[in-house]
């Protein structure tokens, strides 16, 4: 991997994401969306990586992206993504969804839509209303689907007031996030380690099919749909397990894929294994055969599971940690037609397969945010720092 | 008690009048709230009217910079580095360690210094530029401190080589004040340039020595022996193997030719270049009449030794110091804070350099980390306070706490309370319970960090106050899993009995994604258990597996999982199964049912005064006994018949 550049920026970042470049064209990503949490103030901001020409004061060109705009942000920013070009969604703590404008003329933001009460809780026995956070929106233009620590998942429009449609008590737990299956196909995965697949043409509150992790209910926090394979899908969990799903089948993970554990000596002689929640995964869309997650922990790994992996023993090459990884066997493949397989799904070979490396120096505080597009990849963390390489498949 | 080392300062609260109000006050951990009362301080009649607000007064203001949050994170990962070099590591490399550390602590106070000139030069009003302006000046202050320090504590440069860190020193910062004020010397202006070669900088006045040649020619032959002699002065060099004793020899050499010069009256007819002679013999006065070029006294003490005693031994720095000090200040004014602090580095003080540090600087980081960072070096260990734990400790917990009363920095003070042996970790205990929770991924991570460090007292605590805000809003699922990962068996039982208020209210469960998948955290509590295990009869049930069904309600009233006040519900769920066709309860099962349902009757409580609404109750559940009785002794009929006859055939 090429040089990886960091900015402090004097706000916890919560989300950041790639502004998608226009389909067709050869441009490669230059400018990111970041969401701030935990402050008393709270910010989206947009960033650029483009080359300014700027020098900085050793005459050297400096590597790191520059603020274009930002716009302050009621709560923290819970989840954040592009719906077009110019508009990003963002979803708040306080249960409010807003779409912002960027204005590239005069490089301002704007709000252009929102929803104030998009997710709420109702006490017992009395109408009044608190708010719950949102904690996950999913983007595909003009829909918006938006989970929350309600249960709730609303439909929106770009261009409706109102939401179109809206399934009060989906879960009884929290809802964590969620990603398109097939649309209008939702996925979302919760705090007792379900993964639900919900079909918006059905009428009910009930989901179409429920897979689960055997027993012992860790929360799922994250979730990604292969690029090009809808049915194979990646989750990432509170104990660091990498789950990857194929959702045409069984009700079970297919392959577990430990790698966010790590023992720490924080405390002389008592080793500890670390609970290291995993924030986000994402495969990345033009490569699907890489994957990349980060966790709690501060760390940030690259799955690399193509087969031309020419060495394998350059596996875990950066900082010496010990990360183990495992890989079960669970559901049967034997009818699956081996041309068909993912290299995500084919469990017999995985183990000599996947090569994970981690790909920031030094961790501390957690790794809250990335995103991956083309040969770019930006994270953020709550040492209030931004990372950004151009260079990932150096 | 130690006496004060200087009176507190005062801190005086826009609106409120000390004079005439009597105030009061309460700590927090890392502020203090203050209001008026009502009471006068003299004349009781006189109502003054009250200011109506309570004032928050926070300590460390410094943690409120923008600026300087990105002094606390950066160093943050430094001093975490730091914590973890291996203790084994010793000698040379040990020591190349920690001054890389020290480079860079100091790299990123010059990263923020740079930034706040920015922000100083760019600030639209001239209050906040002045005030980003002073932040500079403690920055820049706080980096030479931290320089100085790093050459006598850290490096321990020996005689030599010290003088040549302390020339980088100088160099470092006069050329900061150099570009910070603009005030750069004019290189065309030779009456300026001496304070080039003041540094050592004898490259760059040889050059303006040839310029100045040019312009006049008749001086050309002084500044020509000038020149050769700044260029024969012996210097040690980092890479040159001389020793010590042949560089003083040699400077020894060089510095009679100098006199020699100066005595054959070469520069006499120039009194400028004569003075330059004079400086390079190391001449005070000669010196001190090109004060206002030396910025400082330490320029002034760095200049003399490099010209009289370039081979200063660190025990007799302090002597050197102090003469420079007073001769540069010449009564004239007092010291400065700063000027206290760097002359007690010079005299390897360290705890009263500590000392100065804490009382002139605004925030604890500097002392903070450079003390952390000394006592990395070995020098602290005798030292211990009269209270609580060292002074290390002392000084990282109380930035720790500045962290944690700040809204967002409050995770970098963790780390920071992992580090100090002591009393970090009840000092975290108690901070950790302060965080405000206003969403389940804050609170995750603040579990995460109690998890990790096995403080249970407040996982349980976290827990709890998560699933009683679920019940609150309720999310009764939500309270369940959390009272589960608590494993609050009371609380628990409390959410269990809410769901099960709410099936004999609706006549279906909620959250079934939920309880159908307990698992075996369902034996958290017997009510739980209950919940879980009705849950399944009734899945049973629908599954039409009638026997199964039957057998687990009545073990669930026959192991007194099932709370008394649910048996009738329970009794009444199994008429349906006594009115199949088929006998599903065995007479034996019967007989149990029958007495749980005369123990349940009997030990009914004598009511009082019966309204209209209660009578009617009763009807009800009169009625539903006699069902149940009449059910009952039906299907008793119906088993015996049938186990009688299975039996005889």
């Amino acid at each position: 991997m090429g040089e990886i550049y960091a900015k402090f920026v004097s706000q916890k970042i919560s989300k950041t994401r790639w502004r998608p470049v226009p389909p067709g064209s050869l441009q490669t990503a230059e400018t990111f969306a970041t969401g701030s949490w935990d402050n008393e103030e709270n910010y989206v901001s947009l960033w650029s990586i483009g080359d300014f020409g700027n020098l900085d004061s050793d005459g050297g060109f400096e590597g790191d992206h520059q603020l274009l705009c930002d716009i302050r942000h009621h709560g923290d920013v819970m989840d954040l993504q592009f719906f077009d070009q110019e508009r990003i969604v963002a979803a708040s703590s306080t249960g409010c969804v807003t779409i912002f404008l960027h204005h590239p003329n005069n490089q301002t933001l704007s709000v252009n839509q929102q929803w104030t009460t998009a997710h709420y809780h109702t006490g017992p026995g009395s109408p009044s209303y608190s708010s719950a956070p949102c904690t996950g929106i999913v983007c595909d233009n003009p829909e918006i689907v938006t989970v929350g620590e309600d249960g709730r998942i609303n439909l929106f429009r770009a261009d409706h007031k109102e939401a179109v449609r809206t399934i009060n008590n989906a879960d009884s737990s929290t809802l964590h996030a969620v990603t398109f299956l097939r649309t209008p196909e939702i996925l979302t995965v919760n705090s007792i380690g379900q993964l639900k697949i919900w079909d918006f043409r059905q009428q009910g509150n009930e989901p179409s099919q429920i897979l689960s992790l055997t027993g012992d209910r860790v929360p799922l926090h994250c979730v990604d749909r292969h690029p090009s394979q809808q049915h194979v899908v990646a989750t990432g969990g509170q104990d660091g397990m990498l789950s990857i799903w194929d959702v045409r089948q069984g009700t079970m993970p297919v392959s577990l894929l430990k790698a966010h554990e790590a023992e720490t000596n924080l405390h002389r002689n008592k080793l500890l294994r670390s609970y290291l929640l995993v924030w986000e995964v994402h495969f990345h869309p033009s490569n699907p055969d890489h994957l990349f997650t980060c966790s709690e922990d501060g760390s940030l790994w690259h799955w690399d599971a193509s087969t031309d992996v020419p060495e394998k023993s350059s596996l875990f090459h950066q900082g010496g940690r010990t990360s183990t990884f495992l890989s079960h066997s669970i559901s049967n493949q034997a009818n699956v037609q081996q041309s068909l397989i993912s290299s995500w799904l084919s469990t017999d070979t995985t183990k000599d397969r996947i090569e994970i490396t981690s790909l920031l120096p030094s961790r501390t505080l957690s790794v809250n945010s990335l995103d991956v597009l083309g040969p770019c990849l930006v994270c953020g963390t709550d040492a209030e720092a931004i990372y950004v390489t151009r260079q990932l498949f150096v | 008690m130690e006496e004060l080392d200087g009176d507190p300062a005062v801190t005086l609260i826009p609106g409120v009048n000390s004079k005439k109000k009597q105030m009061c006050f309460d700590w927090g951990p890392g502020e203090m709230l203050v209001c008026e009362t009502s009471f006068n301080k003299k004349e009781k009649s006189k109502l003054v009217p009250n200011c109506p607000f309570i004032f928050i007064i926070r300590k460390d203001e410094d943690v409120y910079s923008q600026i300087l949050r990105k002094l606390f994170n950066e160093s943050h990962g430094i001093f975490v580095g730091l914590q973890r070099i291996e203790e084994e590591l010793t000698g040379k490399s040990r020591k190349a360690q920690l001054v890389r550390v020290s480079k860079n602590y100091r790299s990123v106070i010059r990263a923020c210094m740079e930034e706040m000139h920015q922000v100083a030069i760019a600030a639209k009003d001239p209050a906040s530029g002045r005030q980003f302006s002073s932040q500079v000046s403690i920055l820049s202050a706080m980096e030479l401190i931290w320089n100085l320090c790093e050459i006598l504590f850290i490096e321990v440069a020996p005689a030599g080589p010290l003088l040549l860190h302390l020339l980088d020193w100088v160099r470092l910062h006069v050329c900061e004040v150099d570009s910070l004020s603009a005030d750069v010397l004019g290189s065309e202006n030779p009456s300026k340039h001496e304070s080039f070669w003041n540094l050592g900088r004898l490259d760059e006045a040889r050059q303006m020595l040839s310029k100045e040649a040019d312009t006049s020619p008749t001086s050309a032959g002084m500044c020509r022996t000038l020149g050769d002699l700044m260029r024969t002065m012996p210097i040690l060099s980092p890479g040159n193997t001389q020793t010590l004793t042949e560089l003083e020899l040699k400077w020894q050499h060089w510095h009679e030719e100098c006199e020699r010069h100066l005595q054959d009256g070469t520069f006499t007819s120039s009194p400028h270049l004569e003075t330059l002679c004079k400086i390079m013999l190391g001449d005070e006065a000669a010196l001190l009449e090109q004060k206002e070029l030396l910025n400082n006294w330490y320029h002034f003490l760095v200049t003399r030794l490099l010209y009289s005693h370039p081979t200063v031994k660190p025990m007799d720095l302090h002597l050197y110091a102090q003469s420079s000090l007073d001769l540069f200040l010449g009564g004239e004014s007092s010291p400065e804070p700063l000027d206290n602090i760097l002359m007690a580095a010079f005299e390897f003080d360290i705890h009263q350099v500590i000392k100065e540090c804490s009382i002139a600087l605004s925030n604890w980081w500097f002392v903070a980390h450079l003390t952390d960072l000394l006592d990395h070096c070995k020098l602290l260990q005798s030292h211990n306070l009269y209270f609580g734990s060292n002074m290390r400790e002392f000084l990282l917990l109380e930035y720790a706490s500045g962290l944690f009363a700040h809204h967002s920095l409050w995770q970098l003070g963790v780390d920071y309370f992992d580090y100090c042996p002591e009393l970090g970790r009840v000092s975290l205990e108690l901070h950790i319970e302060r965080i405000p929770l206003n969403t389940e991924q804050k609170a995750l991570k603040v579990l995460r960090i109690c998890e990790q460090r096995q403080m249970t007292e407040q996982v349980r605590s976290i827990c709890k106050i998560l699933a009683m805000k679920a019940v609150r809003n309720n999310r009764l699922g939500s309270a369940l899993s959390w009272s589960i990962r608590a494993k609050d068996a009371a609380f628990a039982t409390l959410v269990s009995d809410r769901f099960l208020m709410d099936y004999c209210d609706r006549g279906c469960f909620s959250d079934l994604d939920l309880i159908d998948n307990l698992g075996p955290a369902m034996m958290l509590s017997d009510r739980l258990t209950f919940l879980g295990k009705y849950r399944e009869f009734h899945r049973l049930y629908g599954e039409k597996r009638f026997v199964d069904a039957a057998s687990l309600l009545l073990s669930l009233m026959t192991s007194q999982i099932a709370p008394r006040s649910f048996w009738m519900t329970l009794l009444t769920d199994a008429l349906p199964l006594l009115e199949q066709k088929q006998v599903i309860f065995s007479a034996e099962q019967t007989y149990e049912l029958m007495r749980c349902l005369e123990d349940l009757t009997a030990g009914r409580p004598v009511r009082g005064e019966p309204d209209a609404q209660r009578l009617q109750d009763d009807d009800i559940e009169t009625t539903k006994v006699e069902m149940l009785r009449l059910a009952l002794a039906r299907n008793l009929a119906r088993a015996i018949i049938r186990e009688g006859s299975l039996e005889g055939s």
